[in-house]
């Protein structure tokens, strides 16, 4: 994400070798300055990561006395079913809404493009899915899911088809969870793709036309290679997001299983990996095994994070 | 001849599609109003309505009667309105430094900012908590507001802006004139980089108004919430059996952002293009 938004900060002016140092001293002020920002982390950030690595070395309930558990809470980590099945339906519901979404923005984006009047009024209306409030939407397109008075049934029975039990069904959940998913961020990524698209110089296409090339060809062959740093930063984006998904399925399943409001529904079919650790940390006051969730959660972002920064990268040697 | 016509009958077409998409972005919103003015019976029944009815107030009358809707929407006025200023002051002065000044251990510093970047929230959710029930903030809105004072994002863009917007002359010239720092930042940078504030105002006081959550679990008596949590919460309990009164909730608790949104659309969109492709 970093190195997609910044190259590595460049220092131009060589203060060092022609003035002395003085020390904190000359420079109090700037550090003064930014001293809010690393105060608020050190309390907020850093003190808590180290924390959570010692607190999923115990067993404790957030309230009682620690108890020394060693390495047994990623032993059991690793042996959950429950955990996995987690990580299972992120991947799959991650798969589900980021695909199609950029699929769709990238269309969407090059049709933008090519169109020269109300381009102000459809990258306003695009976008605005992005700014509205997950739960407010969660609860609309619950309504748009529902089995008994849903839309989407209403549709599928007035063509003849059989209607789906949307919310309650492994399959339904999961798809009605990206559908939410790939609304709300389809416009997003529309419009950064087509600031990707604006910063292309006419010069190559006009060459491609000139050479004779068909607007596919001129696609895969100018506009794709010169996306890709723009195609990688909004797959990483949607990568970090996407695996730690929880205000989606939390709110349009809370209502639909019994044990848990982060239950992820019926058999926790949306169960993701944050509702997983929402639930064993904040309804089990599990807090040992909570903060050895956090770490798995951790590593399966990084993992799937690098996976698909170098399938997309080895693309672009080929 | 043949070939304007081509172009467009072409251009109909994209319209024709483009406008499709714009239908299903707004179908939601449009859906929402419809839900919002029905009674649960006649959401019930089939087949579905499509037009608006006229039951809207009777729904905002049991809403308001349910939950203290303006009471959380203050909530989050307070939370969004108070972080959005201490982020817009601490990120810009501390981006001020990182983009227009040398000192020892910058490098090193601006670095840590950009792996803070990527540190998950659900990693210091635990400790938070037990740091913020200590300091007894669990429960109200401090426990909102102090963690996000100032985000490794907002210096980190607010650096890029100001290191091409504030020019080095203007600098030097305040500092001959005998300007402080302070000064220099108050009536040298702050002037310039105005639309660099507003997007990032705009944008921190929508990721704020729509957080949910950590005041989920930060927020723990149920009758001191965010708007986000009472609506949530409005689901849960009724979820199955009002529809029209949460649906009227849902809506009407998008009204503020949509105002904020549309103040800001402009600078919103350019601006958060231009920092994807730099």
């Amino acid at each position: 994400m970093a190195t997609a938004l910044d190259k590595p900060p460049v220092t131009v002016e060589t203060v060092s070798t022609t003035r002395p140092r003085t020390g904190f001293r000359k420079y109090w002020h700037l550090y003064a300055a930014i001293s809010p920002f690393y105060l608020l982390f050190l309390c907020f950030g850093l003190i808590p990561v180290g924390f959570s690595l010692y607190v999923s070395l115990h067993r404790w309930d957030g309230l009682g006395s620690m108890e020394w558990a060693g390495l047994s809470q990623y032993q059991y980590l690793l042996g959950d079913t429950d955990f996995w099945n987690s990580v299972g339906n992120t991947i799959i519901i991650w798969a589900l809404a980021t695909f199609p979404m950029i699929f769709l923005a990238m269309v969407t984006a090059v049709m933008l493009n090519s169109a020269v009047r109300f381009k102000n009024v459809y990258r306003f209306a695009y976008f605005l899915p992005n700014v509205t409030s997950v739960v407010a939407i969660a609860i609309i397109f619950g309504s748009v899911f529902s089995t008994n008075f849903g839309l989407v049934n209403a549709f599928l029975q007035a063509v003849g088809l059989d209607q789906v039990a949307w919310l309650n069904t492994p399959w339904g959940i999961k798809i009605a969870i990206a559908t939410l998913m790939t609304w709300q961020w389809t416009g997003y990524n529309a419009i950064i793709f087509l600031a990707g698209l604006q910063t292309i110089p006419s010069e190559l296409y006009e060459a491609a036309r000139m050479d004779g090339a068909g607007p596919v060809q001129t696609f895969f062959r100018i506009t794709l290679p010169m996306m890709r740093p723009v195609l990688l930063f909004v797959l990483i984006i949607s990568t970090v997001t996407g695996l730690q998904s929880f205000s989606e399925p939390q709110v349009l399943l809370q209502t639909t299983a019994n044990d848990s409001t982060y239950a992820g529904g019926p058999g926790h079919s949306g169960q993701t990996m944050v509702l997983y650790f929402f639930q064993q940390t904040f309804d089990n006051n599990d807090f040992g095994y909570g903060a050895a969730v956090a770490w798995g959660i951790f590593l399966v972002v990084i993992i799937f994070s690098i996976v698909n920064w170098r399938l997309v990268q080895r693309r672009g040697e080929d | 001849m043949a070939s304007i016509k081509g172009t467009r009958s072409r251009g109909i077409a994209l319209h024709a599609v483009l406008v499709v998409g714009l239908l299903l972005s707004a179908f939601p919103f449009y859906w929402a109003v419809i839900m919002s003015t029905h009674t649960t019976s006649e959401i019930f029944s089939y087949p579905p309505k499509l037009l608006p009815s006229s039951h809207f107030l009777q729904n905002a009358r049991s809403l308001f009667d349910n939950i203290d809707f303006f009471g959380s929407m203050f909530n989050s006025l307070l939370v969004a309105g108070s972080v959005t200023f201490l982020v817009l002051f601490f990120d810009s002065l501390a981006a001020f430094v990182f983009a227009k000044f040398q000192f020892p251990g910058k490098n090193v510093l601006f670095a840590l900012l950009m792996v803070i970047f990527m540190v998950p929230a659900q990693l210091s959710a635990i400790p938070q908590f037990v740091i913020m029930a200590k300091l007894g903030w669990i429960g109200s809105m401090t426990a909102l507001i102090v963690p996000a004072a100032a985000n490794a994002f907002g210096i980190f863009w607010m650096r890029q802006y100001m290191k091409t917007a504030i020019h080095d002359e203007l600098l030097d010239a305040s500092r001959i004139d005998g300007a402080n720092f302070l000064r220099q930042y108050w009536h040298v940078a702050l002037p310039v980089v105005r639309p660099g504030l507003a997007f990032l105002g705009i944008f921190t006081f929508m990721g704020q108004w729509n957080d949910y959550a950590w005041p989920l679990i930060a927020l723990t008596n149920p009758d001191n919430v965010t708007l986000q949590v009472a609506l949530s919460q409005l689901n849960g309990t009724h979820g199955t059996t009002d529809y029209g009164m949460v649906m009227t909730g849902a809506l009407l608790a998008l009204v503020p952002l949509l105002i904020v949104f549309a103040i800001g659309a402009r600078q919103i969109i350019g601006d958060l293009a231009k920092g994807a492709i730099k």
